[in-house]
């Protein structure tokens, strides 16, 4: 309707009565460039300086600010200072995958089993616990950090885990496992109780009305699930920022933090920023085609399985 | 039990013994049309499990640090658990330092909460047009406006950040167009409010736009359709039709973005770093590994408390949008 109905505008306005941009106002379905072109100045606002931070991560110098040329200096041609050769850099690139691996294998199988218990058991403590569950999507992460914290380093009994891994682990998987309970149980809700039932009455046990019905039938929202998950713990920061211990457990997000609020910014974090977006653009792609591939053959477009793989649709 | 007489009628004694042999794990009593209740237990356990070890007892070990004592020897606050053996000596202290004379906390909550409205504000304002117009006249290209949109949400908190630290230099992009213009070089990474309020908008301004998006896209175009013929103009029938239907997004957006931005001390030590700029977050890491972390305690469970209802608002809308969709 846009281009279309413009043109249209313009050729009646060159015959009809009226000036041209009289008539272009009056038009009451045109195209709303104000409101298109506002939304460009945000996009390119939102994404220009991620360009340009991009962009240093190559530069020749070692400035963040003038652009002095190409180089791959900083992700591995310098001996020392490059994300290849420095040893924090380094070890924080493989923290995170390690972190985002354990905290997808643990978190999803609960999570799933979790919405799947509650939402078909009714009563009063399975409604408190997904109570409980949807509380901890939105209580503030610093505040459940320092909780986590004070578990870890004060708690009898847990804190023999001490600050570090585990405690990061532990950390992240309880802050993230509702991704999987809340999407798992939106999606139950649309698929109803026919298919269930159905498998019931060819007599199929609950177990194997679980396995063969029911999982297959999840396996959308269980990937979309893992795929927020993977990505949530790449990006995170306040949990790991509170839990780590020394250098060898911190991974990328924490030390970009901490190596540029200590004032050693340099072209080398931008390449680890870069490292880190090439990631998550990675497991979004992934997500995205894996998505699409599931859900062949449902009446799912390329704009549902977007939205999906971001959460909006939970 | 009302269900038995047709289901055994159905079911020949054959089957049944069958099928109960092969259930082991979900219970003896496993039927079709009344599934047994422990499986669905069973299932929920580990989950349940691991959200009171880890999520409920490290909110009571936050109020036993906070109501605890202080280790005089070793300058380490100590978790008392019993609730008979509490001590107010922390509560006393932190409620001081918000309400009494010469307050510094309460000056920093006071900026807290002046920031986190502000930069709030900003990313309706900013976030509402762009989300409406890819939500209603994308029209073709709304695939392409979508991952845009999107782009960010994958993008890294910390990146993001690092980008506009790069542009901000004083010797930065910004500054060089600035001065191109002839409008000095100032230096915006110098402990800024505006800075700091600029960062918090840009941080956290994808997560509201998803959810405006997602909330807009839901409304049914011939809604607005019929209030136009109905001889609503443009103007008003955004006033009148699409923005009551959004309000519910507007809500669940504005409680997704102003929740974590009142727990943020990352944004204000980055783009600005200066104490002038310091809110509740930093008060309360600041104090995690020192003596005071009783105080911290004390001071995130005040913040809690504070959060508590609008948390809940969103917990129950959250549930009443699952009911409604069944």
């Amino acid at each position: 309707m846009s281009s279309t109905t413009v043109s249209e505008t313009v050729t009646t306005a060159k015959t009809g009565t009226g000036s041209l941009t009289r008539r272009f106002f009056r038009n009451p379905w045109r195209h709303p460039w104000l409101l298109e072109g506002f939304t460009w100045l945000y996009l390119i606002w939102s994404l220009a300086p991620i360009a340009i931070a991009v962009l240093f991560s190559f530069n020749k110098g070692k400035s963040q600010a003038t652009y002095q040329g190409l180089t791959w200096r900083w992700y591995w041609g310098d001996k020392v200072n490059s994300i290849w050769h420095n040893p924090a850099l380094h070890s924080a690139m493989f923290e995170t995958l390690k972190l985002s691996a354990y905290t997808t294998l643990i978190a999803v199988p609960i999570g799933v089993a979790f919405a799947l218990g509650i939402n078909r058991w009714r009563g009063f403590l399975p409604s408190s616990f997904n109570f409980i569950m949807i509380l901890s999507f939105v209580v503030p992460e610093l505040i459940f950090g320092v909780a986590m914290f004070f578990v870890f380093t004060k708690m009898p009994g847990l804190d023999t885990v001490g600050l570090g891994n585990w405690a990061e682990v532990l950390g992240l998987v309880t802050w993230n496992v509702s991704w999987p309970a809340i999407l798992v149980q939106a999606r139950l809700v649309t698929i109803g109780k026919q298919y269930e039932e159905a498998s019931a009455d060819l007599g199929s046990t609950q177990f194997q009305t679980m396995r063969r019905v029911m999982l297959p039938l999840l396996t959308p929202a269980i990937f979309a699930s893992a795929v927020l998950v993977f990505s949530g713990v790449i990006d995170d920061f306040v949990i790991v920022d509170l839990l780590s211990s020394n250098a060898s457990n911190t991974p990328m997000s924490v030390i970009i933090y901490s190596t540029q609020h200590g004032g050693n910014g340099g072209p080398a974090l931008n390449a680890l920023a870069t490292v880190m977006l090439l990631l998550s653009f990675v497991v979004a792609g992934l997500g995205y085609v894996g998505y699409r591939v599931m859900t062949r053959g449902q009446r799912i477009d390329g704009q549902q399985a977007l939205t999906a793989i971001t959460g909006a649709e939970g | 039990m009302a269900h038995l007489p047709p289901e055994s009628l159905e079911r020949p004694p054959g089957g049944t013994a069958r099928r109960t042999g092969r259930t082991g794990r979900a219970g003896r009593e496993s039927r079709p049309f009344q599934p047994n209740k422990l499986f669905w237990v069973l299932l929920a356990a580990p989950g349940m499990i691991w959200l009171v070890v880890l999520f409920v007892v490290p909110f009571y070990a936050m109020l036993a640090i906070g109501e605890g004592k202080l280790d005089r020897a070793t300058e380490s606050p100590v978790a008392v658990y019993l609730p008979w053996h509490w001590s107010s000596a922390n509560f006393t202290n932190v409620w001081r330092d918000l309400f009494g004379s010469g307050a510094f906390v309460g000056a920093i909550a006071w900026r807290t909460i002046w920031y986190v409205v502000v930069a709030a504000l900003v990313s309706l304002v900013i976030a509402y047009p762009a989300a409406y117009f890819v939500a209603r006249f994308a029209g073709r290209r709304k695939g392409i406006f979508l991952v845009l949109l999107i782009a960010p949400f994958w993008i890294s908190y910390m990146m993001r950040m690092l980008a506009w630290i790069d542009l901000l230099q004083t010797d930065g992009y910004v500054n060089k167009v600035l001065s191109f213009v002839g409008l000095g070089s100032p230096d915006w990474l110098g402990g800024h409010w505006y800075t700091v309020i600029m960062g918090l908008v840009y941080g956290y301004i994808p997560y509201l736009i998803l959810v405006l998006y997602a909330g807009l896209d839901r409304i049914d175009p011939s809604l607005i359709e019929a209030g136009r013929d109905l001889g609503l103009g443009r103007t008003r029938a955004f006033w009148r039709v699409t923005l009551p239907l959004s309000r519910q997004a507007i809500l669940t957006g504005m409680l997704i973005t102003v929740l974590p931005m009142l727990g943020d001390y990352y944004t204000n030590q980055l783009l600005s770093g200066a104490p002038n700029t310091s809110m509740i977050g930093n008060v309360i890491q600041g104090q995690l590994s020192t003596p005071s972390a009783g105080q911290g305690a004390i001071l995130s469970l005040i913040v809690l408390v504070v959060l508590l209802v609008p948390m809940i608002y969103y917990v129950v809308q959250t549930n009443r949008a699952s009911r409604v969709a069944s």
